[in-house]
């Protein structure tokens, strides 16, 4: 998809530093914080004290090759579980470090301070020095040392180092485009840029602080689910402990392997193993989508956005409006109406503007008239225009104020033009009337173009529950035509930016959550307020302060990534626990024979996988349990795959797959394994 | 034989038809609506609560609603306590019994405070009139408290973001005068007809068929057992519960109290759903119970009706079934059938001897107690499912991408940290209690030899058994083992105390947390918790806890014995 994609789960330098680091890992104080492991790091630390023990020549315990490894083996639980959240962690960091890599050491030209005031000295330093509120100098052929606030001039910029996007971009000082990203290069122009963050401070450094332990913090549904597993983890203690007397009872002696053992396989060990890897995978998935997140939180609340505020233009629509016909008055000819259409447009820079010229088809640039006074477009007058010499006055503008304009000099506005109007408008379209002195000479439709492909990520975003907003300036009636032809669920027309923060703050009150996509300043609030509030990397510097992600590549339809990201992090994570507690329904009809067969030969009918003896069985069962962790490395890094097929549905898909698979699959996977212990055993 | 399943299959089928209406109407009691009981109930109520200076309009929150209930319930136990412990000189003791030991009235008082009834003692000799009495006031109020605890989770659940859950004296009253008596009355009259004695009067004396002259023990027996049933109680008047002619005297009475015991959990579940607007969620959950009743029922009908193994070794006929234990007049079918419905339902009446029931019927009316919550006993068997429905919300909510949220209310770490400890709770009790006695027997086999009356495998099912139905709070016995002991005594009693009122106050803490949250408006990705599938996942959860939970003690007990067996 996007240059800085890495397809490859494992690459050989990722594999060999989560090596190092799953040892690392090892310390107790970083077990501690994943109870269910840390249970088996106590165990392996028993285990590892009866083998001294047989070693001085206890009798009661068993051989010692069979505690050896049954210890090594819990020690590779140990290490796998480990291994799973470092290879996580070393691919988010690898990933956020090719992004950060570009910006590092590239010199800087810094302007001077002398007091308050800034001369024209420049200074080269190396782009690491550069402190919060330095300005600096980019031109063209440079890059961009920090990120940063255009303050003076105007600059196209190459942003693919970022965003993979390859089309030029032109970022300027004020207004809601002036913020430069560092690692980006000045094409042309000049600009004076303020740097906005201190060193280390960035995005991105947040993000790679985030993936790596250190900061990363557990996120609600995270600590809730660990209480949950902790929880079992009290449930097998309580079964493993109140065993032994049973035992006693049972006249059935118990050695302390077998009970470490029928305690570390009933743990939740699989999901406990890989709960971190998944959670920094969400992070890391959503940096491959090229959206740094400045939360894990922020992730997993995508996932259960409620309302989604889409920017009409930009996202529904492609770009602007277009005009797509002329409609000339009666008993003017077409070539008449053209002119003026044309003239009219001549000095018109607004998108639509070009978009009529282009739809005439000549080349602005090859009309050259003379005594021609442009009339710019006012929101009083809401017309624009051309006089040419003293006697031609050509205006375009909206019907009512052309209208006012040829009715105060006695002309009528001829009712085959008032009927037009209003059929563009009912289609969603927006009517232009041009007049020439006050004569209404035809009537311009503008319309705007839907995406292509959009109705459909629309639709899947229905099955998924999520309501679709269009938030558009246009009137009712054109923004009715477009959301009903784009399939959104509703819209906001006419929409002043503060209208996008009452909309939000009123979902809210119903107790939905918001997610929304914004770029300006006057966007700010709404994005902090916003549950999900996407900042576009080419928006201001305050907008970006205020929502919790930055989307790299301005793409508005980002959210629907980000959403599905959110998903599937949860899926994952529930799935994964599932499959985890369906496997020890396996492992019981394993090991608890297995403890007391010798004592109550009875119970050898409990051995419903006939496995060899006693302790294939025990080994098996572990084995089975610490290699299943490696082996859901893969899944727990890319994710579940969500389908948007409607909530009850994918429970039915998921729960067969993991729950009965997490049945079934531990049955075969020990049988299995029993007979490969058996021929070494 | 055919006949025999017909039977059983119309008992379920009655109670049913029964609990649909019935469950209409406690909704709208409890919902405060007017119904046509209302002239009557009124006057009476306003008095009750005129003479006890409470006023049922005041609203309380969860924690005031549990504060209340540890109150009252604190009474009884003080007052049980005294009335059994000087029974002897108090009125009413025409049969001269003596007074209780202290630890025996500790469990029996307990026992009955908690809907459990465990009974170490027997009616005909160990209790006066008056303590029979106080036990069966002890039964209404102890089912009306689970009741009233139940109607908090309701009201929780129905409101959007609130507080305010209603006043519990105002439920707790209503239950019994609305609900309990009245029902009670209907078949206490039932059973007057069909011959059980009421009365004060003392032991009759007669002679038998044999010509010996025996004592014969009576007393207001028929005003006693409906609401043991009703209230799902199983507290016995006589030592051996409705397996006793007095108590049980025909097949009819024995289809009454069945349908009685029942009636209240089913009918909970339905005023569940009329409470709540949800009648849909009420037959999801109805489905579910059924489901895992029919599985654990089912097999034991099949057992006792084929009869014993090693019975039929030494080429003895057993076409009656496994009638070691079992009453003529009631059959090894019905038998079978009544040891699943008293256990899923805390009621543990018990009209066979559960002891001398096959090894997998022993294991099923053992797995019914653990699961506690497959109808469960009257109120508290929903408050248990909840804790089911909490955890299987939040896994399933993962499973599809989405916070879990139950009825628009988010679940999150506090609520799954207590329903966590709730369901902990139960393994907790039962396999800690099992596990002391095992070390003190295992230790000490000569001081303790009167525990058992069976040795190995059996004799670890009978200590098994008995703190499964402590915890569960349901009070029959696997019998065989000698519980008037100081240890036996205390230890369940306490195992009493917590696995009543923890499984209430947790439920109860997480309705009123989630009541006071936002309510969620559904949308299309929201998880369904009406629907079978989501039922299919409850089950698998309480399947799962359940059966990690006790494997390997079954393993031990009722497993070992059957492999031993067949």
């Amino acid at each position: 998809m996007k240059q800085n994609q890495s397809n490859r789960l494992f690459s050989k330098d990722l594999v060999v530093e989560a090596l190092k680091a799953s040892f690392v890992k090892l310390h107790p104080a970083n077990m501690f914080r994943n109870p269910v492991m840390f249970m088996v790091w106590l165990g392996t630390i028993i285990m590892g004290g009866v083998c001294i023990w047989i070693v001085m020549g206890e009798q009661s315990q068993g051989s010692l090759v069979y505690n050896l490894v049954i210890t090594v083996l819990l020690f590779f639980t140990l290490l796998f579980a480990n291994f799973a959240e470092a290879i996580a962690e070393a691919r988010g960091k690898a990933q956020a470090n090719s992004l950060r890599k570009t910006r590092e050491e590239t010199p800087a030209k810094m302007l001077q301070p002398v007091g308050e005031m800034i001369v024209g000295e420049i200074k080269i330093i190396p782009s690491s020095q550069l402190e919060k509120g330095n300005y600096f100098v980019c031109e063209a052929g440079d890059i961009i040392p920090s990120d940063g606030e255009i303050i003076e001039g105007l600059a196209t910029i190459d942003e693919s180092a970022i965003t993979g996007e390859s089309a030029p971009v032109i970022r300027e000082a004020g207004g809601d485009k002036s913020s430069v990203t560092g690692g980006t290069k000045v094409l042309s122009d000049r600009i004076v840029v303020c740097v906005t963050t201190e060193q280390g401070e960035s995005f991105l450094d947040k993000m790679i602080a985030l993936v790596e332990g250190a900061s990363r913090q557990k996120t609600p549904n995270e600590i809730a689910l660990t209480i949950l597993l902790a929880g079992f983890t009290l449930v097998f203690i309580l079964v493993t402990v109140t065993l032994k007397p049973f035992a006693d009872f049972a006249q059935a002696p118990i050695t302390i392997a077998a009970f470490i053992s029928l305690f570390v396989c009933l743990i939740p060990t699989t999901i406990g193993g890989l709960l971190s890897a998944i959670g920094i995978a969400g992070m890391d998935r959503a940096l491959r989508a090229n959206v740094i997140t400045k939360s894990g939180k922020a992730v997993e609340t995508a996932g259960d956005i409620d309302v989604l505020l889409l920017d009409k233009t930009g996202t529904i629509t492609i770009g602007n409006r277009k005009a797509t016909h002329f409609y000339p008055a009666e008993g003017i000819s077409p070539d008449c109406f053209i002119k003026s259409v044309l003239l009219s447009s001549l000095a018109d820079e607004t998108p639509e503007g070009k978009s009529i010229i282009e739809l005439v088809g000549v080349n602005a640039a090859d009309y050259e008239i003379k005594n021609a006074r442009f009339i710019k477009f006012t929101a009083e007058s809401r017309s624009s225009g051309i006089d040419i010499g003293e006697d031609t006055r050509i205006r375009k503008g909206a019907a009512d104020a052309i209208r006012n304009l040829c009715e105060k000099k006695g002309n009528p506005f001829p009712e085959a033009i008032d009927q037009r109007v209003k059929q563009i408008s009912a289609n969603g379209g927006t009517p232009l009337v041009v007049s020439e002195n006050e004569q209404v000479m035809g009537v311009i439709e503008l319309q705007d173009i839907i995406k292509p492909g959009i109705q459909e990520r629309f639709e899947r975003l229905r099955k998924m529950g999520i309501k679709t907003v269009m938030v558009t300036g246009d009137n009712p009636l054109t923004a009715q035509y477009i959301a009903q032809k784009a399939g959104v669920d509703d819209f906001i027309a006419e929409a002043k930016p503060e209208d996008k923060m009452h909309y939000i703050r009123k979902v809210q009150a119903e107790g939905r959550l918001v997610a929304m996509m914004g770029d300006g300043t006057n966007d700010a609030p709404a994005l902090a307020q916003a549950d999900v509030g996407v900042a576009m990397n080419s928006g201001t510097q305050a907008a970006k302060e205020a929502g919790n992600m930055v989307d790299l590549d301005n793409d508005p339809t980002k959210l629907i990534e980000i959403v599905e990201i959110g998903k599937q992090l949860l899926m994952t994570r529930g799935t994964l626990t599932t499959f985890s507690i369906a496997n020890d329904v396996a492992k019981y009809f394993a090991i608890v024979p297995a403890l007391f067969v010798s004592a109550i030969p009875a119970l050898q009918g409990l051995n419903i996988m006939r496995l060899t003896s006693p302790e294939t069985a025990i080994l098996s069962a572990v084995i089975f349990n610490a290699f299943i962790i490696p082996l859901l490395i893969p899944l727990a890094l890319k994710g579940v795959a969500y389908k948007p097929i409607g909530a009850s549905a994918l429970l039915r898909r998921n729960l067969i797959i993991y729950g009965l698979g997490g049945i079934i699959v531990p049955f075969i996977g020990i049988k299995l394994i029993d007979m490969a212990v058996t021929i070494f055993y | 034989m055919y006949s025999e399943m017909i039977g059983i299959v119309f008992m379920f089928t009655i109670s049913l038809l029964l609990a649909i209406p019935l469950g209409k109407y406690m909704a709208k009691v409890y919902g405060g609506q007017p119904t046509r009981l209302n002239r009557v109930f009124n006057p009476l109520e306003k008095w009750l609560f005129g003479i006890s200076n409470i006023n049922p309009n005041t609203e309380m929150n969860w924690k005031q609603h549990m504060l209340a209930m540890m109150i009252i319930n604190g009474v009884w136990i003080v007052l049980g306590m005294l009335i059994l412990m000087n029974q002897s000189w108090l009125p009413l003791n025409p049969d001269k019994n003596p007074d209780m030991s202290a630890h025996l009235a500790f469990n029996t008082t307990i026992s009955f405070v908690v809907n459990c009834n465990l009974q170490h003692y027997s009616g005909e000799t160990g209790v006066s009139y008056l303590s029979q009495l106080f036990l069966q006031f002890l039964q209404f109020v102890s089912a009306a408290t689970g009741m009233a605890a139940a109607v908090v989770l309701f009201k929780a659940l129905k409101d959007r973001a609130t507080h305010q859950l209603g006043n519990f004296y105002v439920y707790f009253v209503k239950s019994i005068t609305r609900i309990l008596l009245p029902i009670s009355v209907v078949i206490a009259i039932l059973f007057l007809f069909d011959g059980m004695p009421m009365g004060l009067e003392g032991k009759e004396q007669m002679v038998n068929l044999q010509g010996d002259t025996i004592q014969v023990s009576r007393g207001p027996v028929a005003s006693f057992i409906p609401i043991k049933h009703l209230g799902t109680n199983g507290g016995g008047y006589f030592g051996s519960n409705s397996a006793h002619p007095l108590e049980n005297p025909s097949y009819f009475s024995n289809m009454v109290a069945m349908i009685a015991q029942l009636l209240i959990p089913f009918s909970m579940i339905f005023a569940f759903g009329y409470f709540i607007n949800r009648r849909k969620m009420s037959w999801m959950i109805f489905g579910v119970m059924t489901v895992g009743f029919l599985l654990l029922a089912i097999p034991n009908i099949v057992q006792e009706v084929n009869g014993n193994p090693a019975i039929a070794k030494m080429g003895i006929q057993q076409k009656l079934g496994a009638m070691e234990g079992k009453e003529m007049r009631i059959g090894a079918a019905a038998s079978g059938f009544w040891s699943i419905v008293t256990t899923v339902i805390s009621t543990g009446s018990v009209n066979a001897m559960h002891d001398s029931t096959m090894p997998m019927s022993g294991m099923n009316e053992m797995l019914a107690m653990m699961v506690n919550s497959f109808y469960g006993g009257c109120g508290v068997g929903l408050l248990n499912f909840f804790i089911f429905i909490i955890l299987a919300v939040f896994i399933s909510g993962l499973m599809v991408g989405r916070t879990p949220e139950f009825l628009g209310k988010k679940i999150e770490a506090n609520e799954i940290k207590i329903a966590m400890l709730i369901a902990l709770l139960h393994p907790f009790l039962i396999l800690v209690g099992t596990a002391l006695s095992s070390y003190l027997y295992v230790n000490n086999p000569e001081a303790y030899a009167s525990w058992l009356n069976n040795p190995g495998f059996h004799g670890f099912s009978e200590m098994l058994y008995e703190y499964t139905s402590s915890a569960a709070n349901n009070g029959s016995g696997f019998e065989g083992l000698g519980d008037n002991t100081l240890w036996w005594n205390i230890s369940t009693g306490i195992v009493l105390i917590l696995g009543r009122f923890l499984p209430i106050i947790g439920p109860i803490a997480i309705a009123g947390m989630l009541a006071a949250k936002k309510q969620i408006p559904e949308s299309a990705g929201t998880l369904k918790t009406d629907t079978s599938t989501f039922g299919i996942m409850i089950f698998a959860v309480i399947l799962i806890v359940t059966a990690l939970s006790f494997f390997p003690s079954l393993a031990l007990g009722p497993i070992a014995e059957y492999f031993t067996l067949y």
